[in-house]
């Protein structure tokens, strides 16, 4: 072992080099474009106007707190799901059905940053039921359903800074992962010292499973883990199926400054858990009942409200209470970012963020190296491997900064480098690098279709850039994030198209139309419709006082609401509108919209019920009007509110039709 | 002349708006009303294609028919007077009922290619849409308002 001196110094030595190296390249962009022959390549992406593209592609919105949705090769929009930030387009988040899908233990959070899109799997590969994805600033999953592209479900993840190694799932969805990226005290509101992190601060692993049926999560338990920065996490697959691993960085223990401080280390660890024994050990009773407060909301039934719930307790693994090993540490160079697992489950590929090669660790070695008890020490009681009885490759020249990686099912991996701002594509047989080509401009993930499945679809690779500089129109001094993509069905990578997306997407993941397509909904069916304040036929159209809380029960359809002329509100109601759009016809919206509302209009789906808040401060009349284009008469859309004084006696009446 | 182009920018956009439920060939002239068979123009285009036996009004049908057509007709149609759409009371003295399931299970090919439904659609300007109901459920509404007709 090396001194801690030695250490330090060629850690710094490293971080001065890495950062004038970093500032070089990244005003020095790459020229050269290598790109397939123009009209080849507008041809492979081309997609006629009517007809379908082959990839559903989900982009993560990074600080949009949304998940937005492509179609792939033509880089078409197709919409973009709204998940943990409110969205006055739709009402996300401002209806009252969606509000408590964003109740926190620390209050109503209307935004965060979202990262990474898992979608749910089946033996290893990816099944279209679910997409689940994270947020990273205060910790939660969120759940969407691929047949509403709604989000249906969030859970919190307490006692946990930074939920960034997430929401990835094990191969058939029994648990989706998470973890704490900023290690911060385990115990809930502990007020400390900063200074004391090496005493005081741990990280927490999170393991939530997953209902077959419906999709629901549950926090089964959480494993506290020494105070490292656990960065990115993925499950394993055939052989590895019953293990996860988290990447760490920051085992310096470093509480400030950390691009210096954190950088110093030759090596990190992998930290790789078997998920399945440390379940088994929750089952036998060996976890400790910790207090914890954390929400968990969902939709219950079909539609309605989303409940909030408050959890207070939380099972706890601690590594060292145990006496049996279920989670060991693989060194790892140097800050390692991705942690990608080959398709045949038997490779560990570390995205050696800061160093000069991208190791590889073989996980049928690892467990021989467990078996011989090839340890290195011990972090907390957990057992740290050999590198050398681990470690099976090491690609060289991979570039400055590789961060993930994904496969082709071919024998090849295909990893993401930042600072050289390049892809490279090595194989799994040689650990040679076999091609390169330029990103533009600093990627940060990337993404093959497929390309995290048991079996991958070698068709497209889609890298997700950092910035774009020159790449398109001017739009001011901040440009929305590239995605570029690639064909990668020949041996040589090629360049197909460059497209702006929304947010900062941080990771993506596609899947076959043909999988998906047929189970998207058209309608909610009204028959089926089990919100509480819906209305299933137009004649049940009324208006109800109850105290200061009026609820208007109203029904849309092309081209009028019911009722759409309403008397006697006063200033100090609280006013629900419970619009049920009754149409059944795919594609059908209506929205609503009143004078001086403060929130935002709600869109409503066929056959869906949605309620819009509204507190009238003044009297006066008040339009409210269909937001949504939805018929020629359209325009005709509307009706009128009227609100008197606080003390007045107008009676409450509602009419439709009788002028 | 103006009126004139207004409607036809108001039809433009109502076949923008109304999308395809069913059979859209978008080769089809939608003005074009022949090639139709004698039964297509007396009862309609869409799945019915022979004449339904209906036989005697089943109470039990006609309070099926009574619960869909609340949930999913009485938003635009009336009994009684103009609405949304024509009034539905007296429907069945005019159209057979094959016609009539037609118009439920097929209002856009309908309304595309029928004469009848073209007129019906320049009149009422807005497209009748397909409720997401069955044939069976159709013919409950049949006879519901073939009930509604008898009794009213
Ligand atoms: C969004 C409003 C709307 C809804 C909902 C609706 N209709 Fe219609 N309907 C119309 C309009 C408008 C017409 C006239 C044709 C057109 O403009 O498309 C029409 C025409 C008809 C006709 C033809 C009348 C005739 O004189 O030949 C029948 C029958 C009919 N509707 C039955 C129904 C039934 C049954 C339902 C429920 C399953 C229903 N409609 C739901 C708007 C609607
Ligand atoms: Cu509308």
């Amino acid at each position: 072992m090396k001194t801690e001196k030695s250490r330090i110094l060629r850690g710094m030595f490293f971080g001065a080099g890495f950062v004038a190296l970093a500032a070089f390249l990244f005003t020095g962009c790459p020229s050269q474009d290598r790109m397939m022959d123009t009209r080849d390549a507008a041809q492979k992406v081309y997609v006629a106007p009517g007809d379908h593209d082959e990839y559903y592609a989900f982009l993560s919105g990074g600080y949009s707190g949304q998940l937005s949705v492509w179609g792939l090769p033509s880089g078409r929009f197709l919409k973009v799901v709204p998940v943990f930030s409110q969205d006055p387009e739709t009402g996300y988040g401002y209806s009252e059905e969606t509000k408590p899908l964003f109740q926190t233990s620390y209050g109503f959070i209307p935004w965060d940053d979202s990262h990474h899109p898992h979608i749910s799997q089946t033996d290893g590969d990816s099944d279209g039921r679910w997409i689940f994805i994270n947020a990273n600033n205060t910790p939660r999953i969120a759940r969407i359903d691929l047949d509403t592209f709604e989000t249906k479900e969030i859970i919190e993840l307490p006692n946990t800074g930074g939920n960034h190694a997430s929401s990835f799932v094990t191969s058939n969805t029994e648990y989706v992962i998470g973890a704490t990226r900023f290690s911060i005290p385990y115990e809930t509101d502990l007020d400390v010292a900063i200074d004391t992190y090496a005493d005081n601060f741990d990280g927490a692993l999170s393991f939530l499973s997953v209902d077959p049926d419906n999709g629901r999560m549950d926090l089964k338990f959480q494993i506290v883990v020494p105070p490292y920065h656990y960065d990115l996490g993925r499950a394993g697959k055939g052989p590895s199926a019953d293990w996860v691993f988290f990447t760490t960085y920051n085992t310096e223990l470093a509480h400030t400054m950390l691009e210096v401080n954190a950088s110093r280390n030759d090596k990190d660890y992998i930290a790789a858990v078997n998920w399945r024994r440390a379940a088994e050990l929750v089952e036998e009773g060996h976890g400790r009942t910790m207090s914890a407060e954390y929400y968990h909301n969902y939709y219950e039934g079909n539609q309605g409200y989303a409940v909030s719930n408050r959890k207070d307790e939380v099972t706890v693994l601690y590594p060292e209470d145990i006496d049996e090993n279920f989670m060991y540490f693989l060194p790892t160079p140097k800050s390692p970012h991705g942690v990608d697992i080959d398709p045949t489950g038997e490779y560990i590929v570390g995205g050696g963020k800061l160093a000069t090669v991208i190791p590889v660790h073989s996980f049928s070695r690892m467990l021989e190296a467990i078996d011989n008890e090839a340890f290195d020490g011990d972090s907390r009681g957990i057992p740290i491997l050999d590198y050398d009885a681990t470690i099976i490759g090491e690609v060289e020249d991979p570039g400055l900064g590789p961060l993930h990686t994904e496969f082709d099912g071919r024998g090849y991996a295909y990893t993401s480098v930042y600072i050289s701002s390049e892809i490279v594509k090595w194989s799994l047989d040689t650990f040679e690098v076999v091609d390169r080509i330029d990103a533009y401009y600093s990627i940060g993930h990337l993404m093959i279709t497929a390309g995290d499945n048991v079996n991958p679809e070698p068709r497209y690779m889609l890298g997700l850039t950092k910035t774009a500089k020159d790449r398109y129109l001017p739009t001011g001094p901040k440009q929305n994030h590239p995605a570029q993509l690639y064909d990668i069905s020949g041996d040589r990578m090629e360049l197909l198209l460059d497209f702006p997306t929304i947010g900062e997407p941080h990771y993506a993941q596609a899947i076959a139309a043909d999988q998906i397509k047929d189970q998207v909904k058209q309608i909610y069916e009204l028959e089926e419709n089990d919100h509480p304040n819906a209305i299933l036929g137009v004649a049940d159209n009324r208006v109800e006082r109850d105290g200061n809380n009026v609820h208007v029960y109203m029904a849309s359809v092309r081209s009028h609401f019911r009722p759409d002329n309403i008397e006697g509100i006063r200033v100090g109601d609280t006013v629900y509108f419970h619009l049920t759009n009754v149409e059944q016809e795919w594609d059908v919206v209506h929205g609503i919209a009143i004078k001086g509302a403060e929130n935002a209009e709600i869109l409503v789906a066929p056959g869906q019920t949605k309620t819009l808040k509204w507190e009238p401060q003044r009297t006066g009349i008040y339009p409210f009007y269909c937001t949504a284009f939805c018929s020629a008469l359209h325009q005709e859309m509307q009706g009128y509110v009227r609100v008197s004084a606080a003390d007045a006696d107008v009676p409450l009446t509602w009419r439709t039709g009788t002028n | 002349m103006q009126m004139k182009t207004i409607l036809t920018a108001l039809i433009a956009t109502l076949f923008l708006v109304s999308c395809g439920n069913g059979n859209h060939d978008v080769s089809d002239d939608p003005g074009d009303s022949d090639g139709l068979t004698d039964f297509q123009l007396e009862h309609g285009i869409g799945p019915v294609t022979e004449r339904v036996d209906l036989g005697e009004i089943d109470p039990a049908r006609v309070e099926e028919g009574r619960s869909i057509f609340r949930m999913k007709c009485e938003a635009c149609h009336n009994m009684e007077g103009r609405m949304v759409g024509p009034a539905l009371g007296d429907v069945m003295e005019s159209r057979s009922p094959e016609f009539v399931m037609n118009f439920i299970l097929n209002p856009s090919g309908m309304t595309r290619e029928h004469p009848e439904g073209q007129r019906l659609l320049q009149e009422y300007m807005t497209p009748m849409p397909f409720q997401n109901v069955t044939r069976e459920e159709a013919k409950a509404i049949v006879d519901y308002l073939r009930d509604y007709a008898e009794n009213q």
